[in-house]
């Protein structure tokens, strides 16, 4: 209490003194405001209202152009509907099933390998100067360049399947990009190249970040390297899980130009992911209603997914 | 605090707006003809209107392609940005017109005799409501067979006149040891080459009432069912690296010599002049087998917004150099296409050239014109769109059969409409 009271009357007098003074403080005061509101505005209407702008647009059976008159919600009935058309699949269905093979394995590869290859890297190699970006380098690229390359490699006529014949082996035989049933898993193949470098990094940061006396006194304790990984390393890089879960996340769930430039949609539509149809149906068919409709229904997995995921992690762990 | 950052929001919008400078003596349009031929042939129109007095402005599209474009012009129209003109396909110009936002062009067309000169079905799509809204530019026919000759004559191959004659050809090709059919395993060359087996199957009233008018019972009928049949049978002629594969790849297959022959529309003709081949000599051009007489077409078009008073004038000159006889001819040479008015002379035109323009004439009076549900002419985007995914899956397999493909179709035609 006697600190609020001692500021107050330090406070009095300058104010009443030097109102000067006091502009310029108020000035400085508001600076950082006045500097962040563009930013904050801009975040608020072209994010958070747009979010609520498609909410809306997609009860309502906007087409070409937004209508404004709502109309109920046929776009989710016709979803709902389309997700349980698995044969012959619709596109909504494909788009889907896509996505939980794609999201899983995306991001289950991509940290199995990403923390293997940091444990090997971490081992004091000689040389990891020059290893480390040669895996980093591929995040570098955009899905794009990533997308086309693999389309060349994995294109029987073109690619691997060509040179392995031209070599001699001529029974080699891998056309998944060309078949609907696993062109999914070639996304798989690209996606994993080109993040699995990056999650690599985020764990060797963690694992030099770990205290070399607790790995030191597991050994004197007679740990094996399986153990001291399992038990105490793996434990310990918990948070390191959790960034690289969230950035995988979200890079599976808006993977949209990697499926368009290496499969431009796969056989029949059968690599389309939910934004894909999201796109196609938006621009393309002029769906808008529909399109909007997919939009929120991606936007409410991610939350129904990540928010609990990081509520826990960071409800344990308080500061 | 919330005040404040209301504040710090406008003052920093302030310097946003800054004045608009409108030239009256310049021609803005949106249009994605970026690559060799076609911005070459678009070079004559510029020509043209410089002479009149009028700049040429391209508004820029990020990426190219006409997804990109119309996603521009979506945001340019509605932020009341109209473009003088836009390069526009089929049902989008009367999507934009039921909006409200095409100008009217009926003086100049009236002037000019459009009325007369451009084929009535082609009126369907650059006339809304009695007014003109949109200058044609060129009519593309998609029931075309691109032959490479030298593979034809050494199988043995003649003209095949019908369905049955194409397969016993495909046939004498795949025992000749190349591929007999080149085909782009992606959804619109698939339905592309479907609009003509359609066609062919069931012959121009079917088409009509199937793929124009969508009558269900043409949709399900056993004639349809048919039509799936004989697309399976071609699908047998492609080589097992089909899928994904671009147009003008197979196009360059046939102009190589590795595949016989392509069906594709007239764009294909450009692949083969890029490549320095003649036709007669080097290539073929035949129609499908048993469409002689008809026309499956798509059309680019210039789509005419609703400028102020002070752009009119550039906009009436653009239209006027658009549909102008000179234009028409120099830029269809190119583009591969046949010019939009029948009274054009064809003396520029190579042998295809020439026999499109007469085929169209032909089609246009005998009412055998009709439009590509592939490309968007037969039915509004939704529909079409649709209808490229069953033929897709049906290609593709994951639709088993033609029973199965007519049902998919009835349903996800109407789901679309």
């Amino acid at each position: 209490m006697s600190t609020v009271a001692e500021t107050k009357i330090k406070l009095t007098p300058e104010h009443n003194a030097r109102p000067s003074a006091s502009v310029r403080s108020r000035l400085q005061d508001a600076l950082p405001k006045i500097v962040l509101a563009p930013s904050f505005a801009a975040t608020v209407i072209f994010v958070y209202g747009f979010i609520l702008w498609t909410i809306y647009l997609s009860f309502t059976n906007s087409k070409t152009f937004p209508s404004y008159a709502i109309t109920g919600p046929r776009a989710y009935q016709r979803l709902w509907r389309w997700t349980f058309e698995s044969d012959p699949p619709s596109s909504w269905y494909t788009s889907i099933t896509n996505m939980g093979i794609f999201g899983f394995l995306y991001i289950f590869i991509c940290l199995a390998l990403g923390l293997f290859l940091a444990i090997l890297l971490d081992q004091k190699i000689r040389g990891e100067g020059v290893l480390r970006p040669i895996y980093l380098y591929p995040m570098a690229l955009s899905f794009i360049v990533t997308g086309v390359a693999w389309k060349w490699f994995l294109d029987p006529g073109l690619g691997l399947e060509q040179t392995l014949h031209q070599w001699g082996w001529t029974s080699f035989h891998f056309d998944w990009i060309k078949n609907k049933d696993f062109v999914i898993y070639t996304v798989v193949i690209a996606g994993v190249w080109q993040a699995s470098g990056f999650i690599m990094a985020m764990f060797l940061a963690g694992l030099r970040g770990i205290d070399g006396e607790i790995m030191k006194a597991a050994q004197i304790d007679g740990a094996t390297t399986f153990q001291l990984y399992r038990r105490i390393v793996i434990p310990l890089l918990r948070p390191v899980f959790l960034s690289a879960f969230i950035v995988l996340a979200h890079l599976a769930i808006k993977s949209y130009d990697l499926v368009v430039a290496l499969t431009s949609g796969g056989p029949g539509g059968s690599a389309w992911l939910p934004s894909n149809f999201m796109y196609e149906f938006t621009f393309k068919r002029n769906e808008m209603a529909v399109g909007s409709a997919s939009a929120v229904i991606m936007l409410m997995t991610i939350t129904a997914i990540i928010v609990p995921y990081l509520y826990s992690e960071l409800r344990e762990r308080p500061r | 605090m919330l005040r404040k950052l209301l504040i710090g929001t406008a003052l920093a919008s302030s310097f946003v707006f800054s004045a608009h400078a409108e030239d009256v003596k310049e021609v803005q349009m949106l249009h994605w003809w970026t690559s060799g031929g076609e911005a070459a042939a678009l070079n004559v129109l510029k020509e043209d209107l410089s002479k009149e007095g009028f700049a040429w402005k391209d508004v820029p599209v990020a990426g190219g392609g006409g997804d990109a474009a119309m996603t521009a012009l979506k945001a340019m129209v509605a932020a009341g940005n109209y473009p003088t003109a836009s390069q526009m396909l089929g049902y989008t110009v009367l999507d934009y017109a039921a909006a409200g936002v095409m100008g009217d062009l009926t003086e100049t067309a009236k002037k000019e005799g459009w009325d007369k000169s451009v084929p009535a079905a082609l009126q369907k799509f650059s006339v809304y409501d009695g007014k003109w809204v949109a200058a044609p530019v060129n009519v593309h026919s998609v029931n075309w067979l691109w032959i490479n000759k030298a593979v034809m004559d050494k199988i043995g191959g003649t003209e095949p006149k019908t369905f049955d004659d194409f397969v016993a050809l495909l046939d004498k090709a795949k025992a000749g040891g190349v591929i007999p059919l080149a085909l782009g395993g992606q959804n619109w060359q698939e339905a592309t080459m479907f609009d003509s087996v359609v066609l062919s199957t069931g012959g121009p009233e079917f088409y009509k009432k199937a793929f124009n008018d969508l009558d269900e019972e043409s949709l399900k009928s056993d004639t349809m069912k048919k039509s799936f049949d004989n697309l399976a049978k071609l699908v047998t002629y492609v080589d097992p690296n089909f899928s994904g594969r671009d147009w003008n790849l197979a196009t360059a297959m046939v102009i190589k010599g590795d595949a016989l022959v392509q069906v594709m529309g007239d764009w294909a003709k450009g692949e083969f002049n890029a490549a320095k081949k003649t036709p007669g000599t080097d290539f073929l051009c035949y129609r499908f087998p048993g469409t002689d007489g008809s026309v499956i077409y798509n059309s680019d078009m210039f789509g005419m917004f609703n400028v102020p008073d002070d752009r009119k004038a550039a906009q009436v000159a653009l239209a006027t150099a658009t549909l102008s006889k000179s234009f028409q001819s120099a830029f269809n040479v190119v583009k591969g296409s046949v010019p939009a008015r029948t009274d054009v002379p064809d003396t520029d035109f190579d042998a295809c050239g020439k026999k499109g323009i007469a085929d169209l004439k032909a089609a246009n009076e005998g009412g055998t014109l009709f439009g590509s549900l592939a490309q968007g002419y037969g039915a509004p985007p939704a529909v079409a769109n649709a209808y490229k995914d069953v033929v897709s899956k049906f290609v593709h397999g994951q639709i088993k059969t033609s029973d199965e493909a007519v049902t998919e179709l009835v349903k996800a035609i109407d789901d679309a409409k």
